[in-house]
C-alpha cells in the first residue's frame, strides 16, 4: 500500500453517499487509467461511521454493478452481495466469501470534513 | 470362496427390483450368490405407484427406480423382453420366448399382476385399452389425440386415477361402475357417495350401479357402450380398470399351488410349494389374500433375500400387512384404514360429516370403544396419521373417541409423535419404524434430510412424510436440539414470527426492529424479507430513507437488472387491455431510448436495456402518458391475465376483462413472500390459463369459480378449486382473505403453491380459515388487506417528485460519463447486449 506515487484523491462528499448502502465513483488510478470504485457508507459502532471502497466489477457476472448490491454482515464482518448472483464479498478484504478463488481490489477510503477520499 | 449359489428373478417391477437391491446388500464372499433378472418388459423396474405422472411431464428416465449402469456396476446379469414361458421345476431351469434356458438353484417369481378385462363383447377392439405399464399410457396418449370422450369402466382406486388421467388429456372423461359407489373396497356407502359428489365437481361423469353388456359402433363417437339396463354411452375411447389378476400362469404350469382366484400360494417365507421357489408381490396368495400395494411387496422381498442367504436361520416372516391407504385423486383427499367397513363382529362406527365442505370421516370402534378398527376420511385427511398410529400400534382411545375425527372446537387430543412406541411403523414402504429414525438420530442424523438418506424412510409412496417429520422433530426437541426456523444469524425468528411482532409492536422500521428483536447488521435474508413485510403491514413507500437500504437490488431502483446492468422497465398494463395511444407511447418511448422491445408472457410489454440514469427519464414519459409502475421487479402483485370474455367472444359467460382490471389495480403495488399472479377467464375454455396462477378466476353461468395456488415456473402445480358460483363481492373477499393469510404465515420467498402443499390440513383448513373463519380472522385479514389498498402509491411518480430518491439513479456521483462496459450489438433490428467476444472486438 505505501507506493510512494499513492496519494488520497477526494472523490465526492458525504452528501453523495446513501447510508448503509453504495454508490459509485469514477477515479483515475495511479496509472492514469479510469477505475470505477464503488463506496459503501456504513454506520459502525459508537454512532461512528465508516466508508469503504471496493472495485465495482463483478468478476462473476462480468458487469460494473456491485454498487447496487445489499449490504450485510456475517460474524461482525460487512459484505456485499452482488446484485447479479448474490455472492456475497467482504468490504475490509474484497475476499468472496462464496468463491475462495475469487478478490475484489479493495482500497483506502477515509471521511476528511464533508469529503470522501480515496488512497490511490 | 464357495461356489455362487444362482438365482434367478423373473419380472422386474417394484417388487422383484427391491428384491435385487436387498439380496445385493446382503451379498458376501462366504455365501456369493449370482443373480439373474428376466424383465418381460424392454426396461428395468419403474415406479409403478407413481405412474401417473407420466401424464403430468415425467419421462421414462424420472420414473426408472434404476439404470443398467447400476445393475452391471452390482454385476447382476439382467435380460430385457425377456418373458418367461416356461418352468422347469425338476432340471430347475427356465426358459423364455426367445428360447434362451437359465438354470437356477433359487427361483424367484416376481410377475406382479395384469389389468382385468371382463368378457364384454367387443374389448378387443381398437381404442379399447388399459393402465398398467409405460407401454399402456403411451397407447392411451396416442388413443387420446384422435379422441374427444374417453370412459374408464371400474370405479376402483386405479379407475378413478385413470379417469383423471383422461381428464388431463383433455377427453370429457365418465367412470362407469357396476358397484353402487365408487372405491367399494376402500370406503363404506357415505363416503363413496361424497366422493362421487366431489369427483362429479369436477367435471367427471360417474355412472354407477351400470353394468356393460356390450361394445358397439357409436352413432356420434367412435363406439356405444351398451348397458344391462337399457341405457348407452357414446364414447372414443374406452379404459378397463375393472380389477388386476395375478400373472400365475407359469406357476399353474409346473403345478405349484395356486388359489381358487389366482395368486401363488406361499408360507410365511415366501416359498411355494416347491422349497426352491419364491413367490412375491402382486403374483403371490399369502393367507388366501392378495396384497395390491407395494409396501407388502416390499416385506416379502426383505423376507427372501434373507431366507436365501441365511436359511432358515433367518427371523423374517411374512405375517401380513396393513392395507390402509391414503391419497389424493384428483385433489380429492380420501383415506381409508384397516376395517374401514365395520365388519369386525361387534364394532361401533362414529361419522361426522359436513356437506357444504365435502368433508366425511367415519371411525370404527371396538365393542369396548377402547381401540380403533378402523377409518374412513374423505375430503380431509389432516387425521391420518394419528388415526392409523392409533390403530397399528394398538393404543388406548381417548375417553371420548369421537373428538379424534370433530372439528377442532377447543381442545383435540393430539397423539403427539412422542406417544408412539418405538415398534411403531412410520413409513410402511420402507419398513422404517420410529426405533430405526431414533438410531439413525443417534447415530448423528441431525435433521430431516439426514434422517430420509440413512433410512430411506419417505422415499416409496411418499405418504408418510407428515408423520416423519413429526418424529424427527419430536426426538430432536427430546435431545435439547433446536428446531430452527430463525430466518437467519440476525433474528432468531421465523418470518410469521417477525410479521406478528412488527404488527403487534407497531414497528415502523428495520433498525427499530433489529435494536429490540435482532443482532448484528442484518443481511441480504433479513432485509428483504423485513423490508416487504413492513411494505405488506405499513404501506409506506419503499424508497423512504429507512427503507431503502433494505429491498432487494431490483426493488431499489425500481427495476429488473439484467445481465450487463441495464434495466429492464415494464409499465403495468392490467388485464393486458391497452388503448392505442398508449401502446404509441411505449412505442415512442423505446424508439427514442433505443430500447429492445418484447411481449412478456404476462401480457404486457418489457423494454430492455436502459441504463441506470435513463431510468427516471423514460419513467416520467410513461407516467406523463397515464401508465403506472408494473412492479416487474417486486415480490408482489404482477399481472392478472384476462382473456376477452364475454364482451367479445360467442363463449364467454361474464365480463373477464372488467374484473381481471378490477382485481389489477385493487392488488397492485401488495407486497408479498413472493410474487403473485392472477388469472380470470371467462368460460371453461381457459384462455387465460387461470389454473396455473396464484389466484384463478374462471366464469360460470352463475358467477365465478376461484381456483387457488397453482404455479407455473419450475415446479408446476394445478390449482384447487376453492369455491363455486361467487357473486363478485364473495369473490373479492374471499381473495383478500386468502393472500392476506398467505402473507402473515408463509415463509419467505415460498410460493403460494408450496404455501397450501405444506399447510397441515391443506386446502380443506384454508377453506375452514377463508369461509367459515374458523380462526376467527377474517375480520382482521380484510382490514389489512383495506389499508394496503387504500395507500397505494405508483411508486415511480412517487420517487420522480423526490430529489433524494433520484439521486440514487446515477451512475458516477462524481462524473456524467457512462459505463463504457455496456455495448449493445444490432440482431433483428434492435439491441442485445453485447457478448464478451464482441465487447473485446469492438474495444
Ligand atoms: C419478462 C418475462 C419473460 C418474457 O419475456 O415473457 C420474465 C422474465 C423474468 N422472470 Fe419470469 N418472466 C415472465 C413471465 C413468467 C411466467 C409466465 C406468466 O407470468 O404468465 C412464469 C411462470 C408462471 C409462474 O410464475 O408461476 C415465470 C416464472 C418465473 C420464475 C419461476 C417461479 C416459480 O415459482 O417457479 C422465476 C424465478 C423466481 O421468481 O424466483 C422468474 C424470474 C424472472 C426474472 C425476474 C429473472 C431475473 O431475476 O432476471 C426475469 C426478469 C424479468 C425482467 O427483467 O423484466 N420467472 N415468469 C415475463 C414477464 C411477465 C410480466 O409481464 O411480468
Ligand atoms: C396406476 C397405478 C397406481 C398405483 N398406486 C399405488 C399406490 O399409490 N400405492 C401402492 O402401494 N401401490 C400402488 N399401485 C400398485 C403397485 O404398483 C403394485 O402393487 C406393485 O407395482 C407390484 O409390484 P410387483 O413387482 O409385484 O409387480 P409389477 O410391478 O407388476 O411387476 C411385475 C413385472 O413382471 C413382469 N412379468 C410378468 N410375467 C413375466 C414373465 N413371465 N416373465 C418375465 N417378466 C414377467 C411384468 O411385465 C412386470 O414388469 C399402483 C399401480 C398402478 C398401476
Ligand atoms: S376463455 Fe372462454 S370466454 Fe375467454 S376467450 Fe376463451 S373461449 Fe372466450
Ligand atoms: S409409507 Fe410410503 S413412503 Fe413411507
Amino acid at each position: 500500500m505505501s507506493n510512494s506515487n499513492q496519494n488520497w484523491q477526494p472523490v465526492c462528499e458525504v452528501s453523495d453517499l446513501v447510508m448503509d448502502s453504495g454508490v459509485c465513483a469514477l477515479v483515475r488510478d495511479s496509472n492514469l487509467q479510469e477505475q470505477q470504485i464503488a463506496l459503501f457508507y456504513m454506520h459502525c459502532e459508537m454512532q461512528k461511521k465508516q466508508v469503504y471502497a471496493v472495485g465495482n466489477y463483478d468478476p462473476i457476472g462480468k458487469a460494473n454493478v456491485l454498487y447496487r448490491g445489499l449490504v450485510g454482515c456475517t460474524d461482525e464482518q460487512i459484505f456485499v452481495a452482488s446484485p447479479l448472483y448474490k455472492q456475497r464479498y467482504l468490504l475490509s478484504d474484497g475476499r468472496c466469501l462464496d468463491d475462495d478463488s475469487i478478490k475484489l481490489p479493495v482500497y483506502d477510503a477515509r471521511i476528511n470534513g464533508n469529503k470522501i477520499e480515496v488512497l490511490l | 470362496m464357495s461356489t455362487p449359489k444362482k438365482i434367478v428373478v423373473v419380472g422386474n417391477g417394484m417388487v422383484g427390483h427391491h428384491f435385487v437391491e436387498q439380496l445385493h446388500s446382503l451379498n458376501s464372499e462366504a455365501q456369493p450368490v449370482e443373480i439373474t433378472v428376466l424383465s418381460g418388459e424392454n426396461r428395468l423396474a419403474y415406479d409403478r405407484v407413481h405412474l401417473s405422472e407420466y401424464f403430468a411431464g415425467k419421462t421414462a428416465d424420472d420414473l426408472a427406480m434404476t439404470s443398467e449402469n447400476i445393475y452391471r456396476h452390482w454385476g447382476i446379469n439382467f435380460h430385457l423382453g425377456a418373458k418367461v414361458t416356461q418352468i422347469d421345476s425338476h432340471k430347475q431351469t427356465v426358459t423364455t420366448v426367445s428360447g434362451d434356458i437359465y438354470s437356477y438353484d433359487k427361483l424367484v417369481l416376481a410377475t406382479g399382476s395384469y389389468p382385468f378385462v371382463p368378457p364384454i363383447p367387443g374389448k378387443d377392439k381398437e381404442h379399447c385399452l388399459v393402465y398398467r405399464t409405460i407401454d399402456d399410457l403411451d397407447a392411451i396418449s396416442a388413443s387420446a389425440k384422435v379422441s374427444k370422450v374417453g370412459v374408464v369402466i371400474g370405479g376402483g382406486l386405479l379407475g378413478l386415477e385413470a379417469a383423471n388421467a383422461l381428464k388431463q388429456l383433455g377427453l370429457e372423461t365418465h367412470v362407469v361402475e357396476f358397484a353402487s359407489q365408487l372405491m367399494a373396497v376402500q370406503v363404506d356407502a357415505g363416503g363413496g357417495k361424497l366422493l362421487k359428489e366431489k369427483i362429479e365437481e369436477l367435471g367427471v361423469h360417474v355412472h354407477t350401479s351400470k353394468a356393460t353388456q356390450e361394445i358397439q359402433a357409436g352413432k356420434e363417437r367412435r363406439y356405444q357402450l351398451y348397458f344391462s339396463d337399457g341405457d348407452v354411452l357414446e364414447t372414443d375411447l374406452i379404459l378397463f380398470s375393472a380389477g388386476i389378476r395375478p400373472y400365475d400362469t407359469l406357476a399353474r404350469e409346473c403345478a405349484l399351488e395356486v388359489g381358487e382366484r389366482g395368486g401363488i400360494v406361499i408360507n410365511n417365507q415366501c416359498q411355494t410349494r416347491d422349497k426352491n421357489i419364491y413367490a412375491i408381490g402382486e403374483c403371490a396368495l399369502w393367507n388366501n389374500f392378495i396384497f395390491g400395494l407395494v409396501a407388502p411387496g416390499y416385506t416379502m422381498a426383505r423376507v427372501v433375500a434373507n431366507h436365501i442367504v441365511l436359511g432358515d436361520e433367518s427371523d423374517e416372516y411374512f405375517t401380513g400387512a396393513d392395507m390402509s391407504t391414503k391419497l389424493k385423486l384428483m385433489g380429492v383427499d380420501v383415506g381409508s384404514i384397516g376395517d374401514a367397513h365395520g365388519r369386525t363382529p361387534g364394532a361401533l362406527t362414529y361419522t361426522y360429516e359436513n356437506q357444504p365442505l365435502g368433508v366425511y370421516k367415519k371411525m370404527v370402534v371396538s365393542a369396548d370403544k377402547s381401540r380403533l378398527l378402523g377409518a374412513v376420511l374423505i375430503g380431509d385427511t389432516s387425521d391420518y396419521d394419528s388415526l392409523s398410529q392409533y390403530m397399528l400400534n394398538d393404543i388406548e382411545l381417548p375417553k371420548s373417541p369421537e373428538s379424534l375425527i370433530l372439528p377442532s372446537s377447543g381442545e383435540k387430543p393430539r397423539l403427539g409423535a412422542d406417544a408412539l412406541p418405538a415398534s411403531a411403523s412410520i413409513c410402511s414402504c420402507l419398513n422404517v419404524t420410529k426405533g430405526d429414525i431414533i438410531s439413525a438420530i443417534d447415530t448423528g442424523a441431525t435433521n430431516i434430510t439426514s434422517v430420509k438418506s440413512c433410512t430411506k424412510a419417505a422415499s416409496g409412496c411418499g405418504g408418510c412424510a407428515n408423520l416423519l417429520k413429526n418424529v424427527v422433530d419430536s426426538e430432536l426437541a427430546a435431545r435439547g436440539v433446536e428446531i430452527k426456523t430463525d430466518i437467519c444469524e440476525h433474528f432468531a425468528y421465523s418470518r410469521q414470527a417477525l410479521f406478528d411482532i412488527i404488527k403487534v409492536q407497531g414497528i415502523k422500521s428495520f433498525s427499530d426492529l433489529l435494536a429490540e428483536y435482532g443482532k448484528g447488521k442484518g443481511c441480504e435474508i433479513c432485509k428483504p424479507t423485513v423490508g416487504s413485510i413492513l411494505a405488506s403491514v405499513w404501506n409506506d413507500y419503499v424508497l423512504n430513507p429507512q427503507h431503502v437500504a433494505l429491498q432487494d437490488t431490483n426493488d431499489t431502483y425500481l427495476a429488473n437488472m439484467q445481465k450487463d446492468g441495464t434495466y429492464s422497465v415494464v409499465p403495468r398494463i392490467p388485464g393486458g387491455e391497452i388503448t392505442a395511444d398508449k401502446l404509441i407511447v411505449i412505442g415512442q418511448v423505446a424508439k427514442q431510448f433505443g430500447l429492445y422491445t418484447k411481449i412478456t408472457g404476462g401480457q404486457r410489454i418489457d423494454l430492455f436495456g436502459a441504463r441506470v440514469d435513463q431510468l427516471p427519464l423514460i419513467w416520467q414519459q410513461l407516467i406523463d402518458a397515464g401508465l403506472e409502475t408494473g412492479h416487474a421487479y417486486g415480490k408482489s402483485l404482477r399481472t392478472v391475465k384476462s382473456c376477452v370474455g364475454s364482451t367479445w367472444c360467442r363463449y364467454g359467460q361474464q365480463d373477464s376483462v372488467t374484473m381481471a382490471i378490477n382485481l389489477e389495480n385493487r392488488y397492485k403495488g401488495l407486497r408479498a413472500p413472493h410474487k403473485i399472479k392472477f388469472a380470470v377467464s371467462g368460460c371453461t375454455r381457459e384462455c387465460a390459463e387461470a389454473q396455473s396462477k396464484d389466484i384463478g378466476v374462471i366464469a360460470t353461468e352463475k358467477g365465478w369459480n376461484l381456483y387457488v395456488c397453482g404455479n407455473g415456473g419450475m415446479k408446476p402445480r394445478h390449482a384447487d378449486l376453492f369455491a363455486t358460483d361467487l357473486d363478485s363481492v364473495t369473490l373479492v373477499k374471499y381473495i383478500d382473505r386468502i393472500l392476506m393469510f398467505y402473507i402473515k404465515t408463509a415463509d419467505r420467498l415460498q410460493r403460494t403453491s408450496v404455501w397450501l402443499e405444506n399447510m397441515e390440513g391443506g386446502l380443506c383448513y384454508l377453506k375452514k380459515v377463508v369461509i367459515d373463519d374458523e380462526l376467527l380472522v377474517a375480520d382482521e385479514l380484510e382490514a389489512q388487506m383495506a389499508r394496503v389498498v387504500n395507500t397505494y402509491q405508483c411508486e415511480w411518480k412517487t420517487t420522480l417528485e423526490n430529489p433524494e430518491s433520484l439521486k440514487r439513479f446515477r451512475q458516477f456521483v462524481n462524473s456524467d460519463k457512462q459505463d463504457v462496459n455496456i455495448q449493445f450489438v444490432e440482431e433483428r433490428g434492435q439491441i442485445r447486449p453485447a457478448k464478451l467476444e464482441e465487447k473485446r472486438e469492438l474495444a
